[in-house]
């Protein structure tokens, strides 16, 4: 695990907004001119290997890593803030928190209501099931199965649309992990999720000797988006313009390969 | 069957979650109490609205309590969550105030307050009815200001009167703490979550988070039972 | 006699004025928000409020018939039931009602699976769903509180009664059924109104466990419309009303069971 740098603030928890420890950060770090303070969202569950917290409460993951490096890049002192992910667009627009950084897909329907940055990953939607199960990733495929999926996932969204028929049931879980415990139990057929979000798993001890991924679905962009980028109120268009060229900057200079190989053994950038 | 059980895990430091439980712990106790306190001023302001309001104070207050018993807590909760936040920061920028956003912990007690709010009402106002009105008027017969008559004659003698429904109220709000959780609160039932599906340690952490919440209910019963005895000092025991 | 008297209060002018002015808010909610999306949604509502009103009642039942024994148990059971029956509604009373839901449902449902005789078994098509961990959960939590008031009820039947039935030789079982529960029953009655809104609060938290009841139909129109307000202001629309129904169809049932009194 890296370091913390100390400019990311790692919140316990989404309650107390100002810590002592950040007052104190940016009295030292930043007076007499206080630096922009801006309370990132996360899902309060935990999404391996993007975001997982520690017993002590710290977040850890790919993602924060790439947070740590925007906010430096941004001169801003992020707080992690972690929502329920079903009400992280709601706490953006009121207010509650300024940037969410969650692993959320571009979609159209997202977008009606908040801006997104440039992509920063992508990674296809696929299916998990029991080992030698005869379920494919198709909606004909998972005929009469009990399928799983987070609530407030573009996931969620296209499982409704095209698995709604004829699957047997398709069950709202408000986190992966709790998902995944289900189909290792066999109280679910099939898993839908992300599929970067649940190779962990697949390669865990407990994963391989029950479950096997099927492959991706088939591709809907209306549904499944454009890649994974930061949510912004719309009206922030200033903070767009300096994430945006952030980004750039941290995916051109090679800071973006760093982070991603202490995580990944492929490229999660797609094409 | 059974794994053996792993208590280590309890471990006060990381990697062990004890003392992330025990954080929780005190997290959600800071939210039952602060949520209690923001409950009892609530709910003196309503009772006093209900017998002593105006004709509109009245139906307002009895409107409000009637939506607080009638409605789940956990959407109620998520109303006022997003809802009043989002109010008192407009309300705050309006005035002038920009950046200024509802610290989370205030915005949780104040969540939990205006559920407790509502119970709170019915019972002091009950515990006000069931004080001998002679003794009221007597205070304003001194010539004291309703304040002062509340704060020096109302308010203790229907303590005793409110205390059996002021404690069931406290238990409750121990118990609804959990239902932040939900909405990604930090406090106890969401840490133990949080532990329970890092470590699948499903049985282990919930049941010690039950512990948790046992002993706090067991001990409150405790100091309760000690100061409503207190409180009824000088009351004819049997009535 | 009450309509007439009901009517006037209700034509006092500050009333009138409220009246008027909630009607207002209500059409200007109506007209300045979003609510296309509330005719296809409403096949999906009827459902969720069938998935609600069946853990409602189907819990509030098997609570009661739980909450006698639990009752009888600690008036006047050997005293290792009567330990076991306090320790249940204390611990159950004393925990929240997530805690225990996840505790099932996480815990317990995993647990099963490990057995493979369970796995095989009639019983896991039900128990690989969530709904019967649920109702587990609302079922013992109902028959806690309930048995809580029963205790209480049983014992505030005066003794007299009791004696006199005894005096006449009536045997223990006839005294139970003509006097004893009857009378227990009726000093319960009033509360169970209340107890049964309480446990109509308590159902949106089987949403976390993945069973589509009202509030889960809410929170998945909340996430394909992406609004904030508009799904959880009907959510309260529909709780309000279900509790006055609630509460004047329990009024009349309360009414039509002679007290005796």
């Amino acid at each position: 695990m890296t370091p913390l740098r100390p400019i990311i603030i790692q919140k316990e928890d989404n309650m107390f907004r100002k810590t002592g420890l950040t007052v104190l950060l940016s009295l030292a770090l930043t007076s007499p001119v206080l630096a922009e303070t801006l309370n990132v969202g996360i899902s309060a569950e935990p999404y391996p290997p993007f975001y997982v917290p520690d017993a002590a409460g710290a977040w850890s993951g790919w993602e924060i890593d790439l947070m740590t490096q925007l906010c430096d890049r941004l001169g801003a002192e992020c707080v992690v803030t972690p929502i329920a992910w079903d009400g992280i667009i709601p706490a953006l627009t009121t207010g509650k928190i300024d940037m969410i950084m969650g692993s959320m897909a571009i979609t159209p329907a997202r977008a009606e209501q908040i801006a997104f940055s440039d992509k920063y990953y992508a990674a296809p939607t696929g299916l998990m099931t029991q080992a030698g199960s005869e379920i494919t990733p198709t909606p004909e495929g998972v005929t009469g199965a009990f399928i799983g999926a987070q609530s407030g996932s573009i996931q969620e969204v296209y499982a409704n649309k095209y698995f709604a028929d004829t699957a047997g049931a398709i069950r709202i879980y408000q986190n992966l992990d709790e998902e995944l415990q289900d189909l290792a139990s066999g109280r679910l057929d099939a898993v839908i999720g992300d599929s970067l979000a649940m190779q962990p798993f697949a390669q865990s001890d407990a994963g391989q000797a029950c479950c096997e991924y099927k492959g991706a679905v088939q591709p809907d962009p209306e549904v499944l988006g454009y890649g994974i980028g930061a949510g912004l109120r719309q009206e922030d268009t200033d903070l767009m313009a300096r994430v945006n060229t952030a980004l750039a900057d941290i995916r051109k200079d090679g800071a973006y390969q760093q982070i991603t190989d202490r995580y990944f053994s492929i490229d999660i950038y797609g094409e | 069957m059974f794994q053996s059980i792993d208590f280590s895990l309890l471990a006060l430091t990381a990697p062990g979650w004890g003392g992330a439980l025990l954080n929780g712990f005190l997290r959600s106790i800071q939210l039952a109490a602060g949520g209690y306190a923001v409950g009892i001023i609530i709910g003196i302001l309503g009772a006093s609205a209900k017998l002593y309001g105006g004709l509109v104070l009245r139906d307002l207050a009895e409107i409000y309590t009637m939506v607080i018993r009638a409605v789940p807590e956990l959407v109620l909760m998520l109303l006022f969550y997003y809802v009043g936040t989002d109010l008192i920061s407009r309300a705050a920028q309006a005035m002038g105030f920009t950046g200024f956003d509802i610290d989370g912990l205030l915005a949780g007690i104040i969540v939990i307050g205006l559920v407790q709010g509502g119970y709170a009402t019915e019972v002091i106002r009950g515990a006000i009815k069931a004080v001998p009105h002679g003794q009221i008027e007597a205070a304003q017969a001194f010539g004291m200001s309703p304040v002062t008559v509340m704060r020096r004659v109302t308010i203790p003698a229907m303590t005793p009167h409110a205390m059996p429904g002021m404690a069931n109220l406290w238990m409750i709000a121990t118990k609804d703490t959990a239902l932040l959780a939900v909405i990604g609160f930090s406090e106890l039932t969401q840490v133990t979550r949080q532990a329970a599906s890092a470590t699948r340690a499903y049985f282990l952490f919930f049941l010690s988070a039950a512990a948790l919440y046992l002993l706090l209910t067991l001990l409150s019963n405790v100091v309760l039972r000690w100061y409503e005895t207190r409180a009824r000092r000088g009351m004819i025991a049997a009535r | 006699m009450e309509n007439p008297t009901l009517l006037r209060r209700m034509m006092m002018p500050h009333r009138l004025i409220m009246a008027a002015m909630a009607l207002a808010g209500l059409v200007a909610i109506i007209a300045t928000m979003q609510w296309d999306w509330l005719p296809a949604a409403l096949p999906r509502l009827w459902q969720g409020l069938q998935v609600t009103l069946a853990m409602l009642a189907g819990s509030v039942v098997t609570g009661f018939m739980l909450a006698l024994p639990l009752a009888l148990f600690q008036v006047m059971g050997p005293s290792p039931l009567r330990w076991l029956s306090l320790g249940f509604c204390t611990v159950i009373r004393g925990t929240p009602l997530l805690l225990q839901l996840w505790l099932f449902y996480f815990g317990l449902g995993a647990l099963f699976a490990q057995f493979p005789e369970i796995r095989e078994s009639w019983a896991w098509p039900y128990l690989r769903q969530a709904w019967p961990y649920g109702f587990l959960a609302l079922t013992l939590s109902f028959a806690a509180y309930q048995g809580e008031v029963m205790r209480g009820a049983f014992t505030g039947v005066p003794h007299g009664e009791l004696e006199a039935a005894r005096a006449v030789g009536m045997s223990p079982w006839l005294v139970f059924r003509r006097v004893w529960f009857p009378r227990a029953l009726h000093r319960a009655l009033p509360t169970l109104s209340g107890e049964i809104i309480l446990q109509l609060k308590s159902t949106p938290l089987i949403a976390t466990i993945t069973v589509t009841d009202l509030y889960a139909v809410t929170t998945r129109i909340r996430q394909t419309t992406l609004l904030t307000y508009e799904p959880l202001l009907l959510l309260v629309a529909i709780y309000l009303c279900l509790s006055a129904i609630l509460i004047v169809g329990l009024r009349w049932l309360e009414n039509r069971i002679p007290t005796g009194r």
